[in-house]
C-alpha cells in the first residue's frame, strides 16, 4: 500500500463505540471495514472505503494502546496519556469487561488456568466467538480472579472497586470466580439448558447465604470459599432422610398441605421422598415429568414449612439456610 | 545572587517494572539545574513511591533562570550495577519568571524516556523567589511576558506596538557531533533535547532584552522555529512583535496608563518599566521621528518605478471628509491621461503614509507577526509581499557563529520591504519566515502582507483607542476601509483590476484581494468562506551544491506563479474575492519540489462579484474540440453555481432604485454609474489593466491544461454540515457552541518507483491532501454541525520517495440554526446589511470577463511554457525585486511574488472599543446553552486528571481567558530500535504525539492552567529505517498555557473578574 503511515489524534481521544465493539468481538481491521461498510456508514456519509479503513485503524491502534490500561481500570482515571471523558472511560472499562454468555457457559467452573486457555480454540469454534474476543474475556476472568483472590471484604463489592465495573458486572464477575474457586461443574450435559444468569443467580445466593462472608465479613476469600462449619452442619440434617420416623412424619405433612392444590399431587407425593437436593436427582425428574413452576413453588414452600413443624427437628436454623438458598436456586433453574 | 529556585520532589506513580525478580522498583529522583544536582532517597520496592522531600533549593543568575530548564531524572536504584534511568521531566520555569503568568508549577508530570516514551508520572513542586536586580547592564530580561498567539492577548490592551524583534542562535547538533558515534541513542537524544531547549531559553532571553531596549514589556505572536541543518548546525530561531501590553482590569474598561499591578516583586519591575522610569529614556531615542515634521523624501515610496508625486505640503486632513471626496474624484481627471502620472492620487494615504512612515521609518523591519489587530490599526491592505531564497549550507564559512544566517534573512527581510514599499505600503502585517532544508539545500523564505497602519499605535500617547476618540476620527464608511488600495492606481505595482468600492462607493478597491491576515472582525462577508489549496509536485533532477541549488531557484517563480494561477481558480469556482490566511510553503526534496498554498477564501461585500471562468480553445473551429471545450464549460458553470449555494453567496441583485439610494453625494454617485455602466471600450479608461485579468480565462491547448482543470473540479466541497477554514474563524458563523476538537494527523505517502510525471505527481498530492481532509470530516462527523478551523498543513519530502503532510486543526461546533441570524448588536451586522443594500454593480464583470478573453488568453497560458524567457540566470539567490523590469518575465515574476492585491479599510467602527474585544465571545446568542455543555464539561473536572483543552486559535469559544499563564515551548526527540512491535511508524508516531499531547497538558495543568491556546506544532520529523527496524521522530509544539472561564451571562461577570484580580495579586504577593 502506498499509504505508509497514517495517524490521527485527537486531544480528546475519539472513539467510535461501534469500532470499539468491533475489535472487541475480535474482527481484523479487514473484516470490521466490511462490517462498517455494509452497516451503512459510507451511504450515511459520503465516505470512501480508504477513509473508512483509515479510521479503523487510528480506532483500532488507539484502543490497543488503552488496552495496558483497562487491564487495571483505575488507572485509566488518572494516566495522563489518554484525555478521556469520565463517562467514556466508563463505557471503555465496561464494554471491554463485558463477556459473550455463551463463552462463559463454556468455561464456568473450570480451573482458569493454562490448560484451559489451550482449549480456548476449541471453545472459539463451538461458540463462534472469535479467538481474540476468547482469550480477552478468558484473561478477564483471570485477572480479575488473581486480584480478588487475596483481597478482604466482600466479593462483588471488591470486584466493583478495582475494576469499576457496574454492580449488574461485578456481580456476574463474582458468580465466575466463585464457580472457577469452587470448581462446580456446569459442563454436564443435563446441565446443558441452564444459562450462565441461572448459574450467576445460584452463585449469589450461595456467596450471600453459604459462604463464610455471610457470616463473619473480615476473612480473606470470605465470599469464595463456602463455610466450612455450615457445611459441617449440613450432616445433620440428614437426619431428616435418615431418620424413619421424621422423614415419614414431613413427608405425610407436606401431603396433607398439598392435597387437593394441585393436580400432579399424585406425582408430587411419589417424588416426596425427599432426598437430599441435587441438582441432578430433584429438578432433571420433575422436569420430565413436566411440574409446572407454581407447582415447583408450592412443593418446595410446604416442604420447607412441614420441617418447622416436627417437633424432633432441631436444627431449625441451618435448614433455612440450606432451604432458603435450595429453594431460590430451584426456582431459579426451573425452566425450559 | 538574584533569584532562588526551590524544587521539591512529591511522590510518583504508575513507575514502570524495574527489577523483574520482584516485579517492583527502587526509584529514586535527581533534580538538577545548572551545575547542582540533588538526589532523593530511595524509596525502595514501589511502584507508586512517596518521597515527599525536602525542598531543594539552588541559588542561581536570572540569566540562568531563563535559559535553563530544571531536569528531573527518576531512576532505579541498582546496588551492584549502575542506576537504571527510568525517565526525565524537563520544566521550563520562565512562567514562574513573570509576575503576571503563573506562581508556582505544582503536578503531575510524564515521565519521559526517548526511547520507551512515556513510563509513569511524577508529582513535583516547583517555586521561585526572585530578588531585586539593580544591575542596569543585566543580561536577563525576566518578566518579559511572550505568547504565541498572533493578537494582543484577550485580557491584554496594547498600549504601544514597538515592532519586530528578532533572534537566531546557532549550536553544533550534537548528533553531528564526533562523541554521537559512542553514546548511546539515548544520551544522544538527551543531549538534543536538552541543547535547544537551552538554545530556546538562550534564544527568548535575547529577544527580551531586545524587547525591554524598545520600552516594550511583552512579545506577542512570537514564532521560534528550529533548523535541522545537519553538518553545519542545529539553528533556533525566532520572531516576534514587541508591545507594551495592559492588563485590563475587566473586560470593559481598559485603564489608562496605569498599571494593575503595583511594583511590589521584582520580576514585576521589567513588566513595569516601559510605563515608569524606562518609559523616558527609549523614547527619547525615538521621539523625534515621531513627532518631528515628516521629511518629503521619507514620504515618498522608494520603489524605483513609481514615485508618486504628491506633495507633502498639501493641506489636508485625515479627518475631513472631503479628502475622501477628492480621492473618488482624483481618477476622472488623471484616467484619461493614460496613467503616466497621477497628478493627486490620494492626499489621504500621503499623509497617512508619511505619518506611519516616519514612525516606522525608525525599524529596521517595519514588519507584524500580528494576525488580527486591535480596531483601526490596520488601515489599508495591499496585498501578500513574499520572497524566498537558495542557499547552500556546506558555503557557510564559520558555521558555528549566526553572522552567516543573521546575513541570509537580512536580506530576505529586505526584499520583503522593498516588496511592501513596491504596493505603497510601509508595514507589512501576518508576517512569517520558514525554511525547507535537504541535504545542503536550504530554501529560506518569508511572507506577509503589505499593509499601512494607524501610526497611532507606535507613537506614545495614544494610548487610549477608546470609544470616544475614535468616533470622530474618520467618518468614512466602516468595514470597508481595509480593502481599500493604498498604492497609486495610476502606477500600480502590478496588472489589477479596480473597481470603486461596493461598500462605501467613494475608494477603489481591487478586483482580488489576497491576504497572509485573518479576516478583520468588522468586514462584512456574503455567505460563508472556505479552504481553499493550491497544490503542486515539481520533479527536478538529482543534483548536488550549486547546480541543484541553481535547478531549485530556477524552479521557485514557475511554482509560485502556477500555485497562483490554481488558487485564483479556485477562487473564482467558488465565487469569491479574496483570500485570508494565505501561507504558501515551499518544500524541497531530492528529486522534487512540493508547493502547498492554503488559504481561505470569502466574499468580501466591498469587492466587485468575481467573474465567471471562461475556457478557449487554443483552435477555434475545430468542431469537437470547440464541442469538449463546451462540456467542460458547462461543467464549470455549474460548479460555480452549486458552491455559490453551498456556501451561501447571494449577493442581492441590483436593482435601479438600490443604485440611488444610499451614496452622499449624487453628482459623484451619478457620475460613478455612469462610468460603470458604459460599454467595455470606456471601461478600460477606468481600469487600466483590463488586458492582464488573466484568472478568468483558462486556455486549454494541450493535455496538461485540461488535466489542470480536471484537477480544478475535483475538490470536493465539504460533506453538508462542515465547513473549513486556515484562518482563526470561519467568516460568515458568528455562533459557536463549546464543542472543540483539536487534532493532529500525519500521512506518508510513498512514491512507486514507476516514472512519474508532474502531472500524476500532482494527482498523488492532491488526493494526499483531499483524503486527508475527507479523514476529517469522515472522524468528526458526530461534531456536525461544525466547522474546522485553522487547518494548519505541513507538507514535508523526508525522503526521496516519501511525501509527508502533516495536519493541525480544530474541530468546534457552532450552532446551525442560528448561522443566518446573528446577534443584534453586532457591528458586522451593519455592515452587511448596509453593503447588500448598496451593492451595486454585479453584473457589470462578468461582462467584463467576456469581453476580453481573447487578449488574455494568449498571454496567459502562453508564458509558463514559453521557453525563450529565460528565467534569471542561475544566481543561488533569486528575485530581488528592488530593480522593476518592463519585460514579461519580471512581471510574471512579480505577480508570483507579489501575491496581490491591496484593500483598504477605515477600520474605524462606531461601535465601542469594548463591544470589538469580545465580540467574538458575545456573538454567541445562546448562552444558556452554551454554559450548560460547558459545565457538563467542567463535570468531567472530577476524574483526579484535570481536563485541558488544546485549541491552535486564540482563545476558546464560551470562554473567556482570564489570565496567561506563559508560553509552552516543548522539543521532543522518541526513538525506537523495536518498530514492528510498536506497530509500524504509525503505531509508534500516532504513540509519540498522544505523548506530546500529555506532556503539554501536564504541564499546562502544573502551571494551574487549564487550556492551551494558539498551539501548534511547529516541527514533526520523522525518519525510518523499517529495514533496521528504527524510527526516531522529532516534535517541536508550541502555545500559551492560559486559565479559562465559562462565559456566562452578565451577573456572574463580576465574580469570575474579582477572581482573576485576587489571582494575580496572590501571584504578584507569592513572587
Amino acid at each position: 500500500m502506498a499509504v505508509e503511515l497514517d495517524v490521527f489524534v485527537g486531544n480528546t481521544t475519539i472513539m467510535d463505540e461501534e469500532v470499539y465493539q468491533l475489535w472487541l468481538d475480535g474482527y481484523t481491521v479487514n473484516d470490521a471495514v466490511k462490517v462498517r461498510m455494509e452497516g451503512g456508514v459510507l451511504e450515511e456519509f459520503e465516505a470512501s472505503a480508504d477513509v473508512l479503513l483509515s479510521d479503523t485503524m487510528d480506532q483500532y491502534r488507539t484502543f490497543q494502546m488503552c488496552e495496558r490500561l483497562l487491564h487495571s481500570p483505575a488507572k485509566l482515571a488518572n494516566q495522563l496519556l489518554f484525555q478521556i471523558p469520565p463517562h467514556r472511560q466508563a463505557i471503555l472499562i465496561e464494554r471491554y469487561y463485558a463477556f459473550d454468555d455463551a463463552f462463559v457457559r463454556e468455561v464456568l467452573g473450570k480451573k482458569l488456568s493454562k490448560g484451559t486457555k489451550k482449549d480456548l480454540d476449541d471453545i472459539s469454534a463451538k461458540t463462534s466467538v472469535t479467538l481474540k474476543s476468547c482469550r480477552r474475556q478468558f484473561d478477564n476472568f483471570k485477572r480479575v480472579f488473581k486480584v480478588v483472590e487475596e483481597l478482604k471484604g466482600p466479593l462483588v463489592e471488591n470486584i466493583r472497586q478495582h475494576f469499576l465495573l457496574s454492580d449488574k458486572l461485578a456481580r456476574d464477575y463474582a458468580a465466575i470466580v466463585f464457580f472457577a474457586n469452587n470448581r462446580f461443574e456446569t459442563g454436564k450435559r443435563k446441565l446443558q439448558y441452564l444459562t450462565f444468569q441461572d448459574f450467576a443467580f445460584c452463585a449469589g445466593q450461595l456467596i450471600n447465604s453459604w459462604t463464610i462472608g455471610a457470616v463473619d465479613n473480615m476473612v480473606e476469600d470470605m465470599d469464595v470459599d463456602l463455610d466450612k462449619e455450615f457445611l459441617q452442619e449440613l450432616k445433620e440434617l440428614k437426619i431428616l432422610i435418615t431418620d424413619k420416623d421424621l422423614l415419614d412424619q414431613h413427608k405425610s405433612l407436606v401431603c396433607t398441605a398439598l392435597r387437593g392444590k394441585t393436580k400432579a399431587f399424585n406425582e408430587m407425593e411419589a417424588r416426596a421422598n425427599f432426598k437430599a437436593f441435587a441438582f441432578e436427582t430433584f429438578i432433571e425428574p420433575c422436569r420430565s415429568d413436566r411440574w409446572t413452576a407454581s407447582d415447583m413453588r408450592l412443593y418446595l414452600t410446604h416442604y420447607t414449612n412441614s420441617a418447622h413443624i416436627l417437633d424432633t427437628f432441631k436444627h431449625q436454623v441451618v435448614w433455612d439456610r440450606y432451604m432458603g438458598v435450595i429453594k431460590s436456586c430451584i426456582f431459579k433453574m426451573y425452566h425450559d | 545572587m538574584p533569584g532562588k529556585l526551590k524544587a521539591k520532589i512529591v511522590a510518583g506513580r504508575h513507575l514502570p517494572v524495574m527489577d523483574r525478580a520482584s516485579d517492583l522498583t527502587d526509584a529514586f529522583v535527581e533534580v538538577k539545574f545548572g551545575n547542582t544536582t540533588f538526589k532523593t532517597d530511595v524509596c525502595p520496592k514501589s511502584l507508586n513511591p512517596q518521597w515527599n522531600s525536602e525542598w531543594f533549593k539552588f541559588e542561581v543568575d536570572d540569566e540562568d533562570l531563563q535559559d535553563e530548564p530544571l531536569q528531573i531524572t527518576v531512576l532505579d536504584h541498582d546496588t551492584y550495577s549502575a542506576n537504571d534511568a527510568i525517565g526525565k521531566v524537563y520544566i521550563d520555569i520562565d512562567p514562574l519568571l513573570c509576575s503576571e503568568a503563573a506562581s508556582v508549577i505544582s503536578g503531575w508530570f510524564p515521565i519521559y524516556d526517548t526511547i520507551h516514551g512515556i513510563r509513569g508520572e511524577i508529582n513535583v513542586l516547583v517555586k521561585v523567589e526572585l530578588f531585586n536586580d539593580l544591575n542596569r547592564f543585566r543580561q536577563s530580561s525576566c518578566g518579559v511576558k511572550f505568547f504565541c498567539t498572533t493578537s494582543i492577548p484577550r485580557c491584554y490592551r496594547a498600549a504601544m506596538v514597538h515592532g519586530f524583534v528578532e533572534e537566531l542562535v546557532v549550536n553544533e547538533d550534537p548528533e553531528y557531533q564526533w562523541i554521537d558515534r559512542i553514546r548511546t541513542p539515548r544520551a544522544s537524544n538527551e543531549a538534543r533535547q536538552r541543547l535547544i531547549s537551552l538554545m530556546s531559553g538562550e534564544l527568548q532571553r535575547k529577544i527580551g532584552l531586545k524587547v525591554l531596549e524598545m520600552g516594550g514589556n511583552a512579545v506577542v505572536g512570537y514564532l521560534q522555529c528550529f533548523d535541522l541543518e545537519g553538518e553545519s548546525g542545529l539553528v533556533v530561531r525566532a520572531i516576534g512583535t514587541a508591545c507594551t501590553l495592559d492588563k485590563l482590569s475587566s473586560g470593559s474598561a481598559p485603564n489608562t496608563n496605569t498599571h494593575v499591578h503595583p511594583n511590589t516583586a521584582p520580576a514585576s519591575n521589567a513588566c513595569n518599566s516601559p510605563s515608569k522610569d524606562g518609559k523616558e529614556p527609549v523614547f527619547g531615542e525615538d521621539l523625534p521621528s515621531f513627532s518631528g515634521p515628516p521629511t518629503p523624501f521619507r514620504a515618498l515610496p522608494t520603489s524605483s518605478s513609481s514615485p508618486p508625486p504628491f506633495s507633502p505640503s498639501k493641506p489636508c486632513s485625515r479627518q475631513s471628509s472631503s479628502s475622501d471626496t477628492d480621492l473618488s474624484l482624483t481618477p476622472k481627471t488623471g484616467m484619461g491621461s493614460g496613467g503616466s502620472a497621477g497628478k493627486e492620487a490620494g492626499p489621504l494615504k500621503t499623509l497617512l503614509r508619511q505619518q506611519t512612515q516616519t514612525a516606522l521609518e525608525q525599524r529596521e523591519f517595519p514588519f507584524f507577526t500580528l494576525t488580527s489587530f486591535p480596531p483601526g490599526f490596520l488601515v489599508h491592505v495591499g496585498g501578500v509581499v513574499s520572497a524566498r531564497s537558495v542557499k547552500l549550507l556546506d558555503r557557510i564559512h564559520n558555521p558555528d557563529e549566526p553572522e552567516t544566517r543573521d546575513a541570509w534573512w537580512e536580506e530576505i527581510r529586505q526584499e520583503i520591504k522593498s516588496h511592501a514599499k513596491a504596493l505603497g505600503c510601509h508595514a507589512v502585517v501576518g508576517y512569517s519566515e520558514s525554511t525547507s532544508i535537504c541535504e545542503e539545500v536550504c530554501i529560506l523564505s518569508a511572507s506577509g502582507t503589505a499593509a499601512i497602519l494607524n501610526p497611532r499605535y507606535m507613537r506614545e500617547g495614544c494610548l487610549d483607542i477608546g470609544s470616544t476618540d475614535h468616533r470622530f476620527e474618520e467618518p468614512s464608511p466602516p468595514s470597508c476601509g481595509f480593502c481599500h488600495i493604498p498604492y497609486d492606481e495610476l502606477n500600480m505595482p502590478f496588472p489589477a483590476q479596480l473597481t470603486y468600492c461596493y461598500h462605501c462607493r467613494r475608494q477603489k478597491v481591487p478586483d482580488v484581494l489576497f491576504t497572509t491576515i485573518d479576516m478583520p472582525p468588522e468586514a462584512a462577508v456574503t455567505g460563508k468562506g472556505c479552504l481553499i489549496q493550491a497544490r503542486l509536485c515539481r520533479l527536478k533532477k538529482k543534483a548536488q551544491g550549486e547546480v541543484n541549488a541553481t535547478a531549485i531557484s530556477n524552479l521557485l517563480p514557475f511554482m509560485e506563479y502556477e500555485l497562483h494561477t490554481q488558487l485564483m481558480n479556485k477562487l473564482k469556482l467558488r465565487s469569491m474575492n479574496a483570500l485570508f490566511g494565505l501561507h504558501i510553503q515551499i518544500s524541497v526534496g531530492e528529486n522534487m519540489l512540493l508547493g502547498l498554498a492554503s488559504a481561505t477564501g470569502v466574499y468580501l461585500t466591498a469587492l466587485p462579484a468575481p467573474g465567471g471562468i471562461q475556457i478557449a480553445g487554443k483552435t477555434p473551429g475545430d468542431l469537437s474540440n470547440e464541442h469538449h471545450i463546451l462540456t467542460i464549460q458547462k461543467r464549470i458553470n455549474d460548479t460555480i453555481t452549486k458552491n455559490k449555494e453551498l456556501y451561501q453567496i447571494n449577493p442581492p441583485e441590483l436593482t435601479e432604485e438600490v443604485v440611488g439610494s444610499p451614496i452622499p453625494e449624487p453628482r459623484q454617485r451619478s457620475r460613478l454609474f455612469r462610468s460603470h455602466s458604459e460599454s467595455s471600450d470606456e471601461l478600460s479608461e477606468l481600469d487600466l489593466s483590463h488586458g492582464k485579468k488573466d484568472a478568468f480565462v483558462l486556455e486549454i491547448d494541450d493535455t496538461d491544461a485540461v488535466e489542470d482543470i480536471h484537477s480544478l473540479l475535483t475538490d470536493a466541497p465539504p460533506p453538508t454540515g462542515f465547513y473549513s477554514c486556515n484562518t482563526e474563524i470561519m467568516p460568515g458563523i458568528y455562533n459557536w457552541t463549546t464543542g472543540v476538537q483539536m487534532f493532529t494527523s500525519v500521512r506518508v505517502f510513498r512514491l512507486s518507483n514507476a516514472n512519474l510525471t508532474n502531472q500524476g505527481l500532482n494527482k498523488i498530492f492532491t488526493d494526499l491532501c483531499e483524503n486527508l481532509l475527507k479523514s476529517f470530516y469522515f472522524k468528526l462527523r458526530s461534531m456536525i454541525p461544525c466547522c474546522l478551523c485553522h487547518l494548519n498543513f505541513t507538507v514535508a519530502v523526508p525522503e526521496e520517495e516519501l511525501i509527508q503532510v502533516a495536519v493541525t486543526a480544530v474541530a468546534m461546533t457552532f450552532d446551525k440554526d442560528q448561522t443566518q441570524e446573528k446577534p443584534a448588536d453586532k457591528p458586522v451586522t451593519k455592515g452587511c446589511s448596509e453593503t447588500e443594500e448598496q451593492l451595486q454593480f454585479p453584473l457589470e464583470l462578468c461582462a467584463d470577463s467576456s469581453s476580453i478573453t481573447t487578449q488574455t488568453s494568449s498571454k496567459i497560458s502562453g508564458v509558463p511554457e514559453s521557453t525563450n524567457v529565460s528565467p534569471r540566470a542561475a544566481s543561488v539567490d533569486y528575485g530581488s525585486f528592488a530593480d522593476r523590469c518592463s519585460t514579461w518575465l519580471e512581471l510574471l515574476r512579480l505577480k508570483a511574488h507579489t501575491i496581490r492585491r491591496g484593500s483598504v479599510k477605515t477600520s474605524r467602527r462606531t461601535q465601542s472599543l469594548a463591544h470589538s474585544v469580545s465580540s467574538l465571545e458575545r456573538s454567541s446568542p445562546l448562552p444558556e446553552g452554551r454554559s450548560r455543555s460547558l459545565r457538563s464539561n467542567r463535570s468531567f473536572g472530577g476524574s483526579s486528571v484535570p481536563v485541558v483543552k488544546m485549541t491552535p486559535l486564540s482563545f476558546l469559544p464560551g470562554t473567556r481567558i482570564i489570565k496567561y499563564l506563559g508560553i509552552i515551548n516543548m522539543f521532543f526527540i522518541r526513538e525506537t530500535t523495536s518498530l514492528r512491535e510498536e506497530g509500524g511508524v504509525s503505531g509508534f508516531l500516532h504513540s509519540f504525539i498522544a505523548e506530546v499531547f500529555a506532556m503539554v497538558r501536564a504541564h499546562v495543568a502544573a502551571l494551574g492552567g487549564n487550556a492551551v491556546v494558539s498551539y501548534s506544532m511547529k516541527e514533526c520529523v520523522l525518519m525510518e529505517n523499517p529495514n533496521k527496524n528504527q524510527a526516531q521522530c522529532l516534535i517541536n509544539v508550541s502555545g500559551d498555557a492560559v486559565i479559562c472561564v465559562i462565559e456566562t451571562d452578565q451577573e456572574s461577570m463580576p465574580s469570575t473578574i474579582n477572581v482573576v484580580q485576587t489571582c494575580s495579586s496572590g501571584a504578584d504577593g507569592a513572587t
